[in-house]
């Protein structure tokens, strides 16, 4: 009886341990990645673009171009999302087509962001002559966004209950109207919330803008849909690797770095309280 | 009811994006890689040891990036699995409710780390301090972009296991309980191979994030194409290769179209593991609504 006892305490204290071990670990790259970069940040550093071969000044180009790529990628994405996710649970049946339909968003989802690159640099910038531009990025990045959204609108049209879409026939609306009038609205917080959390997954992806749109260094802001940007992620990779000083501007990296989880994180954040907070008003 | 076919059909047009940007992937990436075919024998590629892609004449041969992909894929699996599990067992069995509600949010924010942040880390603080402390002459090799891989995949992995543990109905627990079983016995016993399947497809999962992550080995692994005799040995692994070379090769050129073989190499190795994810979770699903 006693080893059994005993058997379960040290096991209990092995998982406090997993559990210790990687928040320690994860929580300690933030803590550090944090010390670092704090001093770089300054009014001027998110104001300015980079000075002097990108040796000196602010990061406000590469800032500007990840909020540029966000929105081109969530256009694309987000309607296309949610549509998909509407067609597949209001109207889709349970037939071959939509099997393989599911099969497809899967599959999606498990590509490699930089198999995602290939198939941009070959489709958009080449294929269609959209060049390495501002729009080839945005949609390649588009595409990657897209079975995330699908999944996080599916699960927001499930819970919305049955009764709702059954007291809109009952009063005479067609499908149509239901879906707009009544399921739409009642899932479209979640929905949403699934959104803000693509926005942090593409906003962080280096990979797929590589060799579709993302720029070593541009004078200024990207002025159209067909002009090469800067990207933070981007921008940290060029300073820590192929950088004319790459000791001098570690104050820099360290300051890119941690505005890119600011950003990143911070929009993770958000989305997963107000996801909290509308599954708490849904259980009440 | 005219009103409402329109919007049925745009809905349903739309649906298929996904499905065409799928089919467009594949077609795409072998309509950039087959001409490699003209220029080299399949077994050169695939069994060749020699990557000099830019030598006159140029040598395709993959299996040093192939097996940079699986070197890094399963130290990484061996380091990040076992804490993943445990992470999520003790997420879902012996952590305190109030804890959890903390815990478990965290967890998947942790899960946004973008790769570059992790890859940076490997070439400023643990390349140098490896190098340092166990006398290497490179800190930039495989144990250290696999360690960080496996950082980078905890959290995948934990989340999706604890979901499967949590899916496990508590009568269960309760049955294991009633007869006198202690925790670790209705862990082990009961609850654990309940959720087997969703345990199984988390670990696929993070394996395939792993084979497909690119920023970390990009900047970490050390970029050497050999086949890696120690877990100290630099590698390059498919997917490094790619964003490393895609740059500055011609449109058309033998090495363009390698580096796409590379790319749907990548591809098919990835969704095999998805697929196979797939299967595991359809057919073991019990417990799901």
């Amino acid at each position: 009886m006693k080893g059994r006892v005993l058997k379960d305490r040290l096991a209990t204290a092995l998982l406090w341990a997993c559990m210790g071990t990687t928040l320690a670990i994860l929580g300690g790259i933030l803590l550090f990645l944090v010390v670092r970069g704090a001093g770089s940040l300054s009014w001027e550093f998110f104001t300015q673009p980079p000075r002097d071969s990108m040796t000196k000044g602010g990061i406000s180009t590469p800032l500007v171009g990840t909020i540029q790529l966000v929105f081109v990628a969530m256009a694309f994405a987000f309607p296309v999302g949610i549509l998909t996710a509407v067609y597949l649970n209001e109207y889709a049946r349970e037939d071959r087509f939509t099997k393989l339909l599911r099969l497809a968003v899967r599959s999606l989802a498990g590509v490699p962001s930089v198999v995602f690159g290939l198939f941009g640099l070959s489709f958009f910038v080449i294929f269609l002559k959209f060049g390495s531009s501002l729009l080839s990025a945005g949609l390649t990045l588009g595409c990657l966004a897209l079975p995330v959204i699908v999944g996080a609108s599916e699960a927001a049209l499930k819970s919305v209950p049955q009764d709702y879409r059954d007291a809109s026939y009952a009063m005479g609306a067609t499908r149509w109207q239901t879906i707009r009038k009544v399921v739409l609205p009642a899932a479209f917080p979640a929905i949403l919330t699934g959104g803000i959390l693509s926005v942090g997954r593409v906003a962080g992806e280096t990979a797929p803008i590589i060799f579709t749109g993302a720029a070593f260094f541009t004078p200024g802001f990207a002025k159209n849909l067909f002009s090469e940007v800067m990207a933070l992620p981007y921008h940290v990779l060029i300073l820590a690797t192929a950088g004319t000083n790459i000791e001098e501007t570690r104050g820099i990296q360290y300051g890119t770095i941690l505005v890119l989880l600011l950003v990143v994180l911070g929009i993770t954040l958000a989305g997963v309280l107000w996801r909290a907070r509308l599954r708490m008003r849904s259980t009440r | 009811m005219k009103g409402d076919i329109l919007p049925r059909r745009i809905i349903s047009g739309v649906a298929l994006t996904g499905m065409t940007i799928m089919i467009f992937i594949l077609f795409f990436l072998a309509r950039e890689s087959l001409p490699l075919l003209r220029e080299a024998a399949l077994s050169d590629i695939l069994a060749g040891k020699e990557w000099y892609p830019t030598y006159e004449p140029p040598e395709f041969g993959m299996l040093p990036l192939v097996a940079g992909s699986v070197s890094v894929t399963v130290l990484s699996a061996l380091m990040a699995i076992p804490l993943s599990l445990g992470v999520a067992v003790f997420l879902s069995e012996a952590c305190p409710r109030l804890l959890r509600e903390f815990f478990k949010p965290a967890l998947e924010i942790l899960g946004f780390l973008p790769s570059v942040v992790l890859g940076f880390i490997g070439m400023t603080v643990l390349a140098p301090w490896l190098q340092e402390s166990l006398d290497l002459t490179t800190g930039l090799n495989l144990f250290n972009a696999s360690f960080l891989m496996g950082i980078m995949i905890v959290p995948i992995v934990a989340s999706i296991a604890e979901d499967s543990l949590a899916a496990v109905p508590n009568d269960l627990r309760d049955a294991s309980y009633a007869m006198g079983a202690t925790r670790w016995e209705t862990t082990t016993r009961v609850v654990f191979p309940a959720a087997l399947p969703g345990i199984l497809e988390a670990c696929l999962l993070g394996i395939m994030r792993a084979v497909g992550e690119t920023m970390v080995v990009l900047m970490a692994a050390g970029g050497a194409a050999v086949i890696p005799e120690s877990v100290f040995d630099a590698v390059r692994p498919l997917t490094s290769t790619i964003a490393a070379e895609m740059g500055e090769t011609p449109v058309g050129s033998g090495h363009y179209h390698a580096l796409f073989f590379a790319g749907l190499l990548l591809f098919l190795f990835t969704w095999a593991i998805n697929l196979f994810a797939a299967r595991i979770e359809a057919r073991g699903r019990r417990w799901r609504s």
